[in-house]
Order: structure tokens, then C-alpha cells, then sequence
């Protein structure tokens, strides 16, 4: 238990502190691989809550799919930290009186006795499958939100695809196909010529 | 096993499936036949909402069926939504055709976008749950996003849908953390089940209750478009396409009325007394901002945002009234806006010439002498959206400050009708403009495609025949809250 | 207390044994490469160290670790040297699932295919990273194109695992190998070929290697996201592309062709005559016939252009693993034999209805 313990708090600590990182950082690398750790971190947490599907799901899609895209954005677009602090500094005042007023706010409602107990997580035995279980769940109780969300997917697809630009007229691309079909007489003319008469 | 009790139990949604799979079918038609027959994501996405209005209109007299684990409910209400919905929506793709293909947009992304707009609004209104209403929200907004992108020479669109993607996420994610919120409390996602603990609700859950309606009824606001979170809505009207305006101001916003029956009135009844509160400040400011701010502006469309903006706080009346009545004059008055928008921004629509837009109130100019059906038609409009009789806007504003004084809240009676009074001088500038300037030479006049020419004649036309002979709709309306 | 650092000991003692081995493995398959391709090229390959050459992984090591170390200047420091752990470790990480024989497991959890998955999907960092942190053009060119690729592979490798998780009814490595049990034909490769082969060739496009190996690109881009590396930095990142080869052939091994299961099982004769060899060594020889054939596709394929690459990846392989989840999952409610009759999906369905 005090194992648990200890790195239940190693964890934790992990996901704060790259979470401040995140926002801290300079650098937009760093902070998209702070966040990365971020994910990391939860994951364990969730590990530890015998949460494997969501733990393992997390890694794979947002460290593994979704956080690689946008590092791969960003450190493309190579964006300039110095004019990104100055409107940032240029905004602090009314941040932070917001900031503060939330925080006020959160410190009041967010107390633990306005939430019903959850009491202590469930310990499962050897053969418990959160997938199973998880699946099970998803596919009858909770189909119609599932589907929504897969809707959701769809839709995004469709919209991220239709803003490219379709076919730009000035675009220099191989035609495979032609290419393909190409056949010697479109690329070579035989001719017969008289040859010349020798003086 | 599953699969056949799955089938037994979705009845309720028919409307709703439908749809989806006529929007999946638009959207490999576009793909595979778009070649031979450009038009024909237009003609099958219509067929499908005509299909949908006569499913959700068979729905109309049956009691309430739920669906889907109780996550799906649908009773008169929804579909009298449902209805309305696609029949706003089939008017905008109407007229949204003849400039889709004159600006070489493309149809087929369009129209399936669109369709996918109306899914999550229809959504919006029938589901049962936070969960499927939240991601029906998002299933309506993240086409619109898209919608108003679509047209990507024009840079006034791309802000404007930068503007539109940011603010709508920020809604989004209020509302979110509003109904996460919630669920501590009561952990329970489900809307009937939250009723019951809401009226049973402590003193300190009353507190987190208070603090998660802060963030549930800003996030409303923000997609309502009501002071003080209206600031996308000026910029986003002008900015986004017209075709793309009249659609996004028209059905979205019923849909907003029933998600927000279903958040308010049907979850924490026993709160109204809060909600009430942050209403009528809302309905004031959007009431006050809308009509004064929008009496300076030279441009047309924008002098609509702010309108509905204004309109927005009329309908937020029947709201706060909180009685029977008060919502089935707010659904009245949601109804009546979306027809008299849906008409305004066809005008400018349809007055655009070769992509560019007739956005200024000059280029309505002796409109009179050059089309003088057409004038007639926005001054209707006009009349409409001032609430002068014997328009459907006269029937929609009385009714709602009917219900407000059968409440006792004279006062805000009072203060909308001194509103409506400064509302009625833009309204009527612009019939001036129309009727007694004289029109620009050098402007050729656009030829009028025939379709949405009809169309406008029948929408317009529409917000006079109802206002002659309203108890119908009303008497609808009523009746689905009883 | 004391009992939870024992176990822990324990655990160290297991990961150890492990991976000494394979970190053995992996520096005899670097040599095993030159020599066949080598053959393959008509040459010999190195025979200067030791015996026909034998020594030559060792004189390799100590070469790169007795190197410099260089370190751009204008590099991010940190990262840099950061970088080529990140790609080492997920290779060795993935290994703490893989069962050897039955039973001989370090962790036998009942996500391991989904544990496999997603740490795979972590060694794309190293690589981007690297790229990155290089500040040199080629590094960042290598780097975007190798997350690009191994982002749109994962997708059809991913629906690959699908199939084999929809044929077996679980996620528990092991149990995945049992499902197989009953001789060649009973293993998942007749029943899932498409997949089979959709998962061979997004694992050599996961691993970089040739035909898809852009990332490094020799002839493009010098040598890609590892152009600034030299000594021992270079030599992890080496070793994480060899030590990902076995991981993938391994996987191949025991999610198509039943693991450490003898192929001779259920015949007469034969299954008698094997009957003494272990498991462990049936795997070990799937497993090198896979390493066998990625090395053969090096010498043997011309590196793809990078718009093929895509278009292979999300036009031909995503599709084809679509079409055949929806196949499988019609013959698995039909309960295809042999692979899918009531009593062998009756092993794990008591679970999921139950």
C-alpha cells in the first residue's frame, strides 16, 4: 500500500508539473513535449486505477497519434516566442483579476463535501477485463452517444477534407496513369527520310 | 440478441436515422455521380429533409417515446422542433444553391455538411442525456465552422470562421465543465434522473448547483448570440457568406430553444427562480445593445446581427416567465425569427452580384423602382421584424409580453416595448431607403434565379399569412407544452 | 514492504534476463544482415574478426563507444542526447509482454496487444525529436517524414490487430497463441492472410526499413534523423531499429503463426518426432524467418517515393483491412472451421456474456 502511496504521489506530481510546463515553457516545442509527458503521467495514473483500456487508449491516440501531429506542426511552422510573449504580457492585468476571480470561485463550490462520497475504488481480481467490460458498456448502454461520437468523427473528416484546397490549376504533379498508358508512338515519330546525296 | 432489440427500441429516432443515412448517401452520390448530374447532392439532400419534415409531422400526436436506454426521448415538442428546423433549413439550401454554383463553391461539401448540421440539431432537441445533447451541440456547430470557411478566396469568411471556431469552443467547453459540474453532484448524466435530484437538492448542493448554472447558462448565451456574450455575432453574420448567415441564424437557434427547454426546464425546474435571474439581465442587455447599436450601422447584414441579437432578448422573455404559456411564446417567437432571418439574408443573397454581396444598406437603394416585388418583400420583412401588425413579429412579440404580465414582471413589458420602439427606426430607415431614394444608375439589376425567387415569394408571404391568421401555430405551439 | 521490494528485485532479476539476450541478439543480427545481404550481392561480408567474422558485432561496439561524442552548437543539448533513449526504450519496453513459451511471461496483463500498440507507437519520438533537436535541415526533413509515416501505418496496423483481436476474442497475448492451438492450419495466418500481410508491411514501414526507410534516405538526405549522431548516440539508435525488427517479427510470430506452438502438431508421426523441442525455440526460429525476410526485402526492393508511400498506406492497406474485418466478422458468427467453431470462441465468449 505504501508503494502505492508513493507512487501515486510521484505521478501526480509528474502530471502537475509538466502540466505547468506546458503553459510555462518558451519554447512551443517543449511545451507540446511537456504535454506529452503530461498524457504520460495520467496514463500511470489511470494504470493505477486498473483503468488499463483508458491508460493504454491515451498513450496510443493522443501520445502516440494526436501529439505527434502537432509536434510535427509545430516545429514546422517554427513559430517566434518573443511576439507571443508581448501580447501575452500585454493581457496579464485582466488574466489574472479573471484568473483570481475564477480561482475564488472554484476554491468555494470545489469543496469535497459538496460532491457526494465516491468511497474507495474497487479492487478486481486477476481475471478482470476492463476491455470486456468497457466494451460491454459502450456497445449496449451507451450505443447511442458512441455512434454520435463516431458522427462527430465522420464530420470532422468531411469538413477538415472539404477546406483543402481542391486542385490547385497550377499544381505540377506525375499522372501515373498516364504515364502508364503512355505508348512509344506518343513520344517517338519514325520517320523515313531520303538520305542525303553525297556531293 | 442485441441487434434485434436494438432495432425494436429506435423506432422513436426514425427521423433521426433517416436522416443520417440519407446524409451518408449524399454524401457518396456527391462522390460517384457528381460528374454526370452536378446537381445532385442538392436535389437528394432536399428529398431527405422533405422526407424528415413528413416523418417528424407523423410524430406530432404521439405521446412521448423514449429510445436508446432512455437516452433518446421523442415527445409533440421535439418534433414540432424537428419540423421547423428542416423546414428552415430546406428554405437556406434553397437559397443557397444558385450562389454555390455561381461562386464555383463546392455542392456536394456543402450540402453534406449541412445535413450533418441539421442531424446534431435535431439532436439537440430529442436527446435525453447531457452527454448525446452535448455531443448534438458539437454536431451542429462544427459544420457551421466548416460552412463558413467553405469559400476560401474570400479572407472576411476565414476570419469570420476563426471567430465563430474559437468562440464556439470556449461555449462548448463553459457548457462542458457546467454539466461536469453537474454530474458530481449528481452522477447521473441522465436528464430525468438529475430532476429528481435536483428537487431534492441540499443547501450545499444548491451551491455547486448555482456555480455550474453560471457556466451552463453562459455557454447558452454564447450560441444564443445574447449580451453580453453576442461579441462573435456582428463579426460572424458579416464575415461568413450569406447563404451560410441565413442557415446559421435561422435553425441553430431553434434548436438552442430546445436545448435549452432541456437543460432548464425539464433538469432543474426547481431552479427557476436562479436561472430567471440571469436571464432577465441577459434579456435586457441583448434587448438594449441589439436595438441601439444596430440604429448606427451603414451595413446591412451586420444591422441583422445586431436585430437578432435584439431578438435574441425578446425571445429570452418568454423564458424567464417561466410559466406554460411564457415557452410556448418563446417557441412561437424562435419560429417567427427564423422565418423573418431567413428572409432578410436571402435578400442579400440573392441581390449579390457575380459573388460580391449586396451587404450595404445603400445597395438597397430605390430597390422599388428597379424590382418593386422585391421591395415589397423586405418591407414585409421589416414590418416582420419590428413587430408591426398584421405580422407574424407583431404576434410573437405580443405574445411574449403577454406572458410576462401574466407573470407580474410589468416592468421588463414595459422596458421591451420602449426597446422595440428604437428597433423600429432601422427597420423602417430601411424601407425609406428602399422606397423613397433614388436608385444608384450604373448598378445593373442581378437576374433572379426562379427557384429561390419562389421561394422568397412563399417565405415572405409566409410571415403575412401567419400574422393575419396565427392561432394555428400558437394553438401548435401551446399545445405541445400542455 | 520488504515483500513489495523482494517482488520488485524479482521483477529487476526477470527484465535483466531478458534483455541482455536480446541486446546479444540484436548485435548478431547486425551482422547477420551484412553477411546475407552480402550473399545476396554476390560478396562475403565481413570475415576479418574472429571466425567468418564472428567477432565483428563486438569490434563494432567498441569502435562507436571509444567515438566522440559530437554535440551541434547550435543544438538543443538536452533533447539531443535525450532522443536516442526515447527510441531505444519503447523497443525494449514492448518485450515486457511478449510470452515466450506458456507461461514464460514477465507480465502476463490481458491488455498486452493493446500495451504492445501503444508502446510501439511511442518510438516515433525519438526519431522526431532527434530531428528536431539536430537543427540541421536533412535531421528535421527525416524526422517529419518518418511521423508522417509511421502515423498513417499505425492506422492499417492498428485495424490488423482488430482482425486478430475479433479471431481470438482477447487482448492477453498469450491466450491469443492458445486460441491458435491445433497445428498449421489451425493458426490465425489462412484465416487473416489480407491482415497478415497488411500487418507485414506496415512493420516494415513502422521499423524504417527498406522500401520504406525515407527517413533516413541515404541518397535523399544523407542519413536522415540521425545525420548529426555519432559514437554511442548513434550506436542506441541503431540498436533501437534492430531491437524494433525482432519486436515486430516476434509480434508476427505470435499473433499469425501461433507463437511457440510446433507446426507439427496433430500430425501423426512427425508431432511425436518434435515432441522434445520447446516452445521457446519454435518462436525463435518464426521469429528469424521474419528477420530473414526484412533483411531480404532490403537487398531486394528500391526505396518507395514518399507520395507512394501514402497512397499505398491509406488507399490500398486501410481499405483492404476494412473489407476483411467486416469478412471476418460474418465467418466468425457463421463459426468458420476450424478456426472459429463454437467450442474454441466458447473460451473466451463465457467471459464476454457471462
Amino acid at each position: 500500500m505504501l508503494l502505492e502511496t508513493i507512487f501515486f504521489y510521484l505521478f501526480a506530481a509528474g502530471v502537475v508539473l509538466s502540466a505547468v510546463g506546458v503553459v510555462f515553457l518558451r519554447n512551443p516545442v517543449h511545451s507540446a513535449l511537456s504535454l506529452v509527458l503530461a498524457f504520460v503521467f495520467s496514463a500511470c495514473l489511470w494504470l493505477m486505477l486498473q483503468a488499463e483500456f483508458l491508460a493504454l487508449i491515451l498513450i496510443l491516440v493522443y501520445v502516440g497519434a494526436v501529439m505527434t501531429l502537432f509536434l510535427f506542426v509545430v516545429m514546422t511552422i517554427n513559430l517566434d516566442a518573443d511576439i507571443k510573449k508581448q501580447t501575452f504580457v500585454h493581457y496579464l492585468p485582466f488574466g489574472l483579476l479573471l484568473m483570481a476571480l475564477l480561482a475564488a470561485l472554484l476554491l468555494f463550490v470545489l469543496k469535497p463535501a459538496h460532491f457526494l462520497s465516491i468511497g474507495q475504488p474497487i479492487i478486481q481480481d486477476q481475471d478482470y477485463s476492463n476491455v470486456q467490460v468497457l466494451g460491454k458498456v459502450l456497445y449496449t448502454h451507451y450505443v447511442y452517444p458512441f455512434e454520435l461520437a463516431a458522427v462527430l468523427l465522420l464530420v470532422a473528416i468531411v469538413a477538415a477534407i472539404s477546406l483543402n484546397p481542391r486542385q490547385p490549376s497550377n499544381k505540377k504533379t506525375q499522372n501515373t496513369e498516364k504515364q502508364l498508358y503512355i505508348k512509344r508512338a506518343d513520344r517517338v515519330r519514325l520517320l523515313s527520310m531520303p538520305t542525303e546525296k553525297k556531293p | 440478441m442485441y441487434l434485434s432489440t436494438f432495432f425494436a427500441n429506435a423506432t422513436p429516432a426514425l427521423p433521426e436515422i433517416a436522416l443520417l443515412s440519407m446524409t451518408c448517401i449524399v454524401l457518396l452520390a456527391d462522390l460517384f455521380f457528381s460528374r454526370l448530374c452536378p446537381r445532385i447532392p442538392y436535389y437528394l439532400t432536399q428529398l431527405a429533409l422533405l422526407g424528415v419534415i413528413c416523418l417528424s409531422l407523423c410524430a406530432l400526436n404521439k405521446p412521448q417515446t423514449s429510445a436508446f436506454f432512455g437516452m433518446f426521448m421523442a415527445d409533440p415538442l421535439s418534433s414540432l422542433l424537428n419540423v421547423f428546423i428542416c423546414l428552415t433549413s430546406l428554405f437556406s439550401f434553397l437559397y443557397a444553391r444558385s450562389f454555390l454554383e455561381e461562386t464555383k463553391m463546392p455542392l456536394g461539401e456543402y450540402y453534406t455538411l449541412g445535413l450533418f448540421s441539421v442531424l446534431g440539431m435535431m439532436l439537440m432537441v430529442s436527446s435525453q442525456n447531457f452527454l448525446p445533447l452535448f455531443l448534438g451541440l458539437e454536431l451542429q456547430s462544427l459544420p457551421l465552422y466548416a460552412m463558413i470557411a467553405l469559400r476560401r478566396s474570400s479572407g472576411i469568411a476565414s476570419e469570420a470562421a476563426m471567430k465563430y471556431f474559437i468562440m464556439g469552443s470556449l461555449a462548448s467547453a463553459m457548457l462542458l465543465y457546467g454539466i461536469s459540474l453537474l454530474y458530481g453532484v449528481t452522477h447521473s448524466l441522465s436528464i430525468s434522473e438529475a430532476a429528481i435530484i435536483f428537487s431534492q437538492g441540499t443547501a450545499t448542493h444548491n451551491t455547486v448547483f448555482a456555480c455550474a448554472l453560471v457556466f451552463i447558462i453562459a455557454g447558452i448565451a454564447f450560441k444564443f448570440g445574447a449580451a453580453p456574450f453576442h461579441a462573435w455575432a456582428p463579426d460572424v453574420y458579416q464575415g461568413a457568406p450569406s447563404i451560410v448567415t441565413l442557415f446559421l441564424g435561422s435553425a441553430p437557434k431553434i434548436a438552442m430553444l430546445g436545448f435549452t427547454f432541456k437543460f432548464l426546464v425539464q433538469a432543474m425546474p426547481t431552479l427557476q427562480t436562479q436561472w430567471q435571474l440571469f436571464f432577465i439581465i441577459l434579456a435586457v442587455l441583448s434587448m438594449a445593445l441589439g436595438n441601439i447599436v444596430a440604429v448606427v450601422q451603414t451595413n446591412f447584414k451586420r444591422m441583422l446581427a445586431y436585430s437578432s441579437i435584439s431578438h435574441m432578448g425578446y425571445m429570452l422573455l418568454g423564458l424567464i416567465s417561466g410559466t406554460q404559456a411564457g415557452y410556448a411564446a418563446a417557441t412561437f417567437y424562435i419560429i417567427a425569427y427564423a422565418f423573418m432571418t431567413l428572409a432578410g439574408f436571402a435578400m442579400i443573397a440573392l441581390l449579390s452580384k457575380a459573388g460580391v454581396e449586396a451587404e450595404s444598406i445603400k445597395d438597397f437603394q430605390g430597390l422599388n423602382y428597379k424590382h418593386p416585388w422585391l421591395a415589397f418583400l423586405v418591407m414585409v420583412v421589416m414590418f416582420s421584424m419590428a413587430g408591426v401588425p398584421p405580422t407574424i413579429g407583431f404576434f410573437a412579440k405580443l405574445s411574449v409580453l403577454q406572458a410576462l404580465v401574466q407573470v407580474d414582471l410589468v416592468w421588463l413589458a414595459a422596458l421591451a416595448l420602449i426597446f422595440s420602439v428604437i428597433g423600429a427606426y432601422y427597420y423602417i430607415a430601411v424601407i425609406k431607403t428602399m422606397y423613397f431614394d433614388q436608385p444608384e444608375k450604373s448598378t445593373p439589376f442581378p437576374t433572379l434565379p426562379l427557384d429561390a425567387t419562389i421561394a422568397i415569394s412563399v417565405n415572405g408571404l409566409l410571415l403575412l399569412i401567419l400574422g393575419l391568421f396565427p392561432s394555428g401555430l400558437i394553438e401548435l405551439c401551446n399545445k405541445v407544452f400542455l | 514492504m520488504i515483500h513489495d521490494i523482494f517482488i520488485l528485485i524479482y521483477t529487476l532479476i526477470k527484465v535483466v534476463l531478458i534483455t541482455l539476450p536480446l541486446l546479444l541478439f540484436v548485435a548478431y543480427l547486425t551482422y547477420l544482415e551484412r553477411k546475407i545481404i552480402g550473399y545476396i550481392q554476390g560478396r562475403i561480408g565481413p570475415n576479418r574478426v574472429g571466425i567468418y567474422g564472428l567477432a565483428q558485432p563486438f569490434a563494432d561496439f567498441f569502435k562507436l563507444l571509444t567515438k566522440e561524442l559530437i554535440i551541434p552548437t547550435a543544438s538543443n543539448r538536452y533533447l539531443f542526447l535525450i532522443a536516442p533513449v526515447l527510441a531505444l526504450v519503447p523497443a525494449l519496453a514492448a518485450w515486457a509482454v511478449i510470452p515466450f513459451s506458456e507461461g514464460l511471461v514477465l507480465s502476463n496483463i490481458n491488455a498486452g496487444l493493446l500495451y504492445l500498440f501503444a508502446i510501439s507507437s511511442l518510438g516515433v519520438y525519438g526519431i522526431l525529436i532527434a530531428g528536431w533537436a539536430s537543427n540541421s535541415k536533412y535531421a528535421l526533413l527525416g524526422a517529419m517524414r518518418s511521423a508522417a509515416q509511421t502515423i498513417s501505418y499505425e492506422i492499417a496496423m492498428g485495424f490488423a490487430f482488430v482482425g486478430v483481436l475479433m479471431a481470438s476474442g482477447t487482448l492477453n497475448l498469450q491466450d491469443i497463441v492458445l486460441h491458435q492451438q491445433g497445428g498449421i492450419l489451425h493458426w490465425f495466418w489462412i484465416p487473416l492472410l489480407p491482415l497478415f500481410f497488411v500487418y507485414w508491411v506496415s512493420a516494415v514501414a513502422e521499423t524504417n526499413r527498406a522500401p520504406f526507410d525515407v527517413a533516413e534516405g541515404e541518397s535523399e538526405i544523407v542519413a536522415g534523423f540521425h545525420v548529426e549522431y555519432s559514437g554511442m548516440t548513434f550506436a542506441i539508435f541503431f540498436m533501437a531499429e534492430y531491437a524494433n525488427m525482432i519486436l515486430v517479427s516476434a509480434i508476427a510470430a505470435l499473433l499469425f503463426l501461433g507463437g511457440w506452438l510446433s507446426p507439427f502438431e496433430n500430425i501423426p508421426v512427425l508431432d511425436a518426432w518434435f515432441d522434445w523441442v520447446p516452445g521457446f525455440a519454435w518462436l525463435l526460429l518464426k521469429t528469424s524467418g521474419f528477420l530473414f525476410l526484412l533483411i531480404w526485402l532490403r537487398a531486394t526492393f528500391p526505396r518507395y517515393r514518399y507520395d507512394q508511400i501514402m497512397r499505398l498506406g491509406w488507399k490500398v492497406l486501410i481499405p483492404i483491412t476494412i473489407l476483411w474485418i467486416v469478412v471476418l466478422g460474418f465467418s466468425i458468427e457463421s463459426h468458420l472451421g476450424p478456426w472459429f467453431t463454437e467450442e474454441r470462441m466458447a473460451i473466451t465468449h463465457d467471459t464476454f456474456v457471462g
